[in-house]
């Protein structure tokens, strides 16, 4: 198979376990080479495990790991030489500057003193932290920080980056940046394991995404292909008066793939987008004189996916699982 | 670069990391100066008078014991900066890069040293203001003196890195320097002579490392006569290191963040 010298990261049946506590159950991945692999789960899922044990930090109790080509336990000394770690940690020396960080982190690498010098100057120019450059790390705020942690990451070019929750934690506007930071280097053709527990970053950034909880993979493909597995588009219908519910089911049954249901003032009908299929509902809905709210198709979102597949919120705790997911992950 | 090379220069990098944050960090200042001067002034003037030491001035006998204490001391800002980057994850991103395994540590005890080289200054300064003096000591023995309490203050920087290593903060690791070890400089000679202590404490000081480093000590400086040969004092800090530098190295290879 040509699989595996395609692929920078190879991960098969990996275990781990801490003391009775079963962070990773048999995993398999594999990340192409310069593409990004989202690591997509909630909390304790086993997405940080996983990376420990692709930078070397933690050693696997079963099952392997090749990046690059390399054993992550019989070749981790090689290997290091060839990843770059950030994340939710922001792990700088908040007493150095933001240049005598990156200029640390590149002479561990084994540049000389000039090549470490030019290389700090260079990163904190493209994001964006020159102004602080000559200040101490710990008057940076959060969004800074994860910047100048990303940047230590990259000071070698590491042909793969780890990205643990690189956003976990930052305001919405710090995050966007972050975001468009982290295009602009993916798309360098380094190869991404990205972990996250938020939908919309895995959606963004990610080219192909593996669902993780309890330390099982339940699901992999692209964001679309994810969005298939619990069904296509659907008609979102808010009605004026829920007593007109039944009505507005039967309106609607005939342009709809399946039955539609009604869930809290909401009628769902499963449809094909075509064109003028709104028109069409609304002047069925008018006929039977239903009073409309709203109305609105709808693709799914990786939320809806993560529902279907876990029967809890990505980001909720396991204890709020909704029914709504069992009747998904039966559709 | 050869494996050696190195390994020496990334300890360099991380030595100076870390001498790089004392000024800007002015309570680890305090900790390398201040305090020592305190304690000297505390006991001299405090506790001196009440102190029988037959045959020497108390403020003579007290500061090769209280220079033994306050070197010995010195690695504690290791226990409490190894604790605060393994919380911080900086020990992830080290134990992630391309570098030596024992940098970390080697860069954390050998800037200590540097700084225990300030604290050995600042002391000497008080201790001649308060009118501590060599009694029959030549170059050779005020040196020997020198490097057994740099040595000692070595051996502690590697107790501490395990102790750092061990702790999830740099408070536990505050509370296990001051509750573990700080009792132990009491229960010696540091302070006062052995024999004035009841039986049981007496016998326990009488075998506590900083006994025979003490008085090693002050058998060089003052002319005491040792009561166990120096070259114990020696035997006893090589042992130190030797039993804590690979216990920390091992510790640092596996230890995580959180």
């Amino acid at each position: 198979m040509g699989r595996e010298t395609d692929d920078a990261i190879v991960v098969e049946g990996l275990k781990k376990s801490y003391g009775s506590v079963q962070a990773l159950c048999g995993v398999d991945f594999a990340a192409r080479t310069g593409t990004v692999l989202g690591l997509l789960g909630p909390n304790g899922a086993g997405k940080t495990t996983a990376v420990r044990i692709l930078s070397t930090l933690l050693k696997p109790d079963g099952g392997s790991a090749r990046v690059v080509g390399l054993d992550v336990v019989d070749d981790a000394a090689a290997l290091r030489a060839k990843i770059g770690l950030a994340g939710q940690y922001a792990a700088v020396d908040e007493n150095l500057t933001g240049f005598e960080n990156l200029e640390m982190v590149g002479r561990l690498y084994h540049l000389n003193r000039k090549e470490a010098r030019e290389r700090a100057d260079e990163l904190l120019e493209r994001f964006d932290l020159v102004e602080a450059a000559k200040r101490p790390a710990k008057t940076y705020s959060g969004g800074m920080r994860r910047r100048l942690d990303l940047a230590a990451a990259l000071v070698f070019r590491p042909p793969v980056l780890y990205l643990d929750e690189p956003t976990t934690g930052l305001d919405p506007v710090s995050r966007l940046s972050m975001w468009e930071m982290l295009e602009a280097r993916t798309a360098a053709g380094t190869t991404v394991l990205l972990t996250t527990q938020y939908l919309d970053e895995a959606d963004r950034l990610a080219d192909r995404i593996v669902v993780i909880d309890h330390g099982i993979v339940i699901a992999e493909g692209t964001s679309d292909e994810l969005k298939d597995q619990v069904g296509g588009e659907r008609l979102d219908v808010r009605l004026e008066d829920d007593a007109d519910a039944e009505r507005a089911v039967a309106a609607l049954a005939e342009i709809a793939e399946s039955r539609p249901s009604f869930d809290d003032g909401v009628v769902h009908a499963p449809i094909r987008r075509r064109s003028g299929i709104i028109a069409e509902a609304v002047r069925r809905l008018d006929d039977a004189n239903v009073g409309i709210d709203d109305i609105a198709v709808r693709r799914p979102t990786l939320d809806d996916v993560f529902i279907a597949l876990t029967g809890h919120k990505a980001e909720a705790e396991p204890a709020e699982a909704e029914p709504a997911g069992e009747e998904a992950r039966a559709a | 670069m050869s494996t050696f090379a190195m390994s020496v220069s990334d300890t360099m990098v991380l030595a100076k990391r870390n001498l790089a944050r004392i000024p800007r960090q002015p309570d680890l200042l305090i900790a390398y100066t201040i305090q020592p001067v305190m304690f000297v002034l505390l006991f001299v003037f405090v506790f001196g008078g009440a102190i029988n030491t037959p045959g020497y001035d108390y403020v003579d006998f007290l500061m090769p014991g209280i220079i033994v204490q306050s070197i010995a001391f010195g690695g504690f800002v290791t226990a409490l900066g190894l604790a605060e980057d393994v919380k911080k994850g900086l020990i992830d991103r080290f134990r992630s890069l391309p570098m030596s395994r024992g940098a970390v540590l080697l860069g954390r005890t050998i800037s200590d040293v540097a700084l225990n080289c300030l604290s050995l200054v600042v002391l000497f300064a008080v201790g001649f203001a308060c009118g501590f003096g060599f009694i029959d000591a030549n170059v050779s023995e005020i040196l020997a003196g020198l490097v057994l309490c740099l040595l000692l203050g070595y051996a502690f920087s590697w107790i501490f890195a395990l102790i750092g290593l061990y702790s999830s903060s740099p408070e536990t690791a505050n509370a296990i320097g001051f509750t573990a070890i700080f009792p132990l400089t009491f229960a010696s000679s540091i302070f006062v002579p052995v024999e004035s202590m009841p039986d049981g404490l007496r016998q326990v000081a009488e075998i506590n490392p900083f006994t025979t480093v003490s008085d090693a000590v002050r058998s060089f400086w003052i002319d005491t006569p040792a009561n166990t040969d120096r070259w114990v004092a020696f035997i006893e800090v090589f042992a130190l290191i030797a039993i804590f530098a690979p216990l920390a190295v091992a510790r640092y290879r596996t230890v995580a963040a959180k």
